[in-house]
């Protein structure tokens, strides 16, 4: 596993208060982990900090799976 | 008349996290204050308060117990602890399980005087130093004050009225009276009512020591700060933590063989209009507040066995309260226990008239009244009344008045007694 993924599913376990296991990468943040469009909000700024990345609203409207979100970052991380 | 009784209680204090540790700590005549520990107070002319323990303390308060950690992370700890508080009355209550048709007829009532005051600052610093794309998305919802009705409605499923008090320190006497007229007026048949704060933050500490408000003269001895009455007394401790009450309609509560502790007789309101923080000068308010409140009840003042005091420590409020009490009461002065429980948990603000009425309730089930710490040398206005000094005191007590004054000049009292 990548270094950005583990990095990723750490915050999403902090944020979201899910088991570690339950984040896996084809997981969906709304269906199979609890969150809501306000969490996946807060994510995404979490995101940005951590990965030191921009992440546009219209970016960030379509990363639904813990491996969008992996995989935004790779490609856009400096 | 529908009449309204009390089925459940939830306490949140910095004596414990439950209302039997609480009530055993304030019984065995402990202090919850200590130095500030929430954040570096160091440069404060106000060192101490009354914190909330963490979980790992012998009377902390675990909020995994009944608050989801993401909620948790989302939220001012004052909506914490109001859950928590909310979680603990509907489960004494024995109302985990109602149908869609009561749930319809239940309801929430409770408010904070201040609300989520630590993440206004915290999110303010986020804004100045990383700009507003940095404010968390929760940053409205997690402070605002009615979020603990909100909360707990969709928690537990209460689809009746959804209220939240804010009058300052008088919020949590306010809550469970409006709630209770409510009930009595056939909005719902359960309320749970009460309320919370938890404002022990760098700029709820500085905002109250500049009003002058808070004790300074105690910052090396904490558990002596608060003493109601005493001549040495310099202003209120801050305290923190949540109550809240199960009120129920008392043919609704008999029907299901629910344990009641009380019913709710009376409830008084009034306003001082004089001044925003001193209280009025002849304790005008406090007075028809007590007055209405024993009117309603259909009782006299030799009927009330024990008032827990609104008595902040503070150099004014507290002789003026006792002096509104003695005009009211007259020659029953004599034969009733006043004490003030802040001595023990501090000023708990907009939670103070929930908790203390909780302390009411457990003072009619146990015949018992609770102490007044630290009341060394009574000033010379408050002598000649039973203020329980030190010690808790066994004795009758068949009713109770339990008051509230807040900034504004907004008062609350409310008369409870036991079912016969």
């Amino acid at each position: 596993m990548s270094d950005t993924a583990d990095r990723v599913k750490k915050i999403v376990v902090e944020h979201l208060g899910v088991e570690a296991d339950k984040v896996t990468e084809d997981a969906s943040f709304i269906d199979d982990l609890g969150a809501d469009s306000l969490d996946i909000v807060e994510l995404v700024m979490a995101f940005e900090e951590e990965f030191g990345v921009e992440i546009p609203d219209d970016a960030a409207e379509k990363i639904s799976t813990v491996s969008d979100a992996i995989k935004y970052i790779e490609e856009n991380k400096g | 008349m529908r009449r309204v009784v009390v089925t459940g209680l939830g306490l949140v204090t910095p004596l414990g996290g439950d209302v039997e540790t609480s009530w055993a700590n304030i019984l065995a005549g402990k202090s919850g204050a200590g130095p500030i520990t929430k954040f570096d107070a160091s440069d404060q002319k106000c060192r101490i308060a009354c914190e909330v323990k963490p979980a790992d303390h012998e009377y902390g308060f675990d909020a995994n117990k009944r608050v989801d950690h993401k909620v948790q992370r989302q939220v001012d700890p004052f909506i914490v602890f109001g859950i928590d508080a909310a979680g603990q009355a509907i489960e004494d209550a024995g109302l985990l399980d109602m149908s869609e048709e009561e749930k319809v007829m239940a309801g929430c009532s409770i408010g904070s005087g201040i609300g989520g005051l630590p993440g206004i600052e915290s999110e303010s610093l986020v804004l100045d130093r990383k700009g507003p794309g940095r404010v968390s998305p929760h940053f409205v919802h997690g402070r605002l004050i009615n979020l603990i009705s909100g909360q707990v409605s969709i928690k537990y499923g209460l689809k009746g009225p959804n209220h939240a008090v804010v009058t300052a320190c008088s919020t949590g006497a306010h809550s469970i009276g409006d709630a209770a007229r409510m009930i009595k007026d056939g909005d719902a048949d359960v309320m749970l009512a009460g309320g919370a704060e938890s404002t022990i933050c760098p700029i709820g500490i500085a905002g109250f020591a500049q009003a002058r408000a808070l004790s300074t003269a105690f910052n090396d001895e904490p558990t002596k700060a608060s003493r109601p009455y005493d001549q040495a007394r310099d202003g209120f401790v801050m305290g923190e933590g949540a109550g809240v009450v199960v009120l129920e309609e008392y043919e609704h509560a008999k029907a299901r063989g629910a344990k009641i502790y009380c019913e709710v007789i009376g409830y008084g309101l009034s306003g001082d209009a004089y001044h925003v923080t001193a209280p009025h000068p002849e304790g005008d308010g406090a007075f028809r507040s007590m007055a209405m409140a024993l009117r309603k009840a259909g009782v006299e003042p030799k009927d009330i066995d024990y008032i827990n005091a609104h008595g902040t420590s503070t150099p004014l409020g507290d002789e003026l309260e006792l002096g509104a009490v003695r005009r009211l009461f007259g020659d029953a002065i004599d034969s009733v226990s006043m004490s003030s429980t802040k001595s023990a948990i501090g000023h708990l603000l907009g939670g103070a008239g929930a908790v203390e009425s909780i302390f009411c309730i457990l003072a009619l089930r146990d015949q018992i009244v609770p102490p007044t710490l630290n009341l060394d040398n009574p000033s010379e206005s408050c002598q000649g009344v039973d203020l329980v000094p030190h010690k808790a005191k066994k004795r009758e007590v068949r009713a109770v008045l339990n008051n509230s004054f807040g900034f504004g000049g907004t008062n609350a009292s409310l008369v409870m007694r036991k079912l016969d």
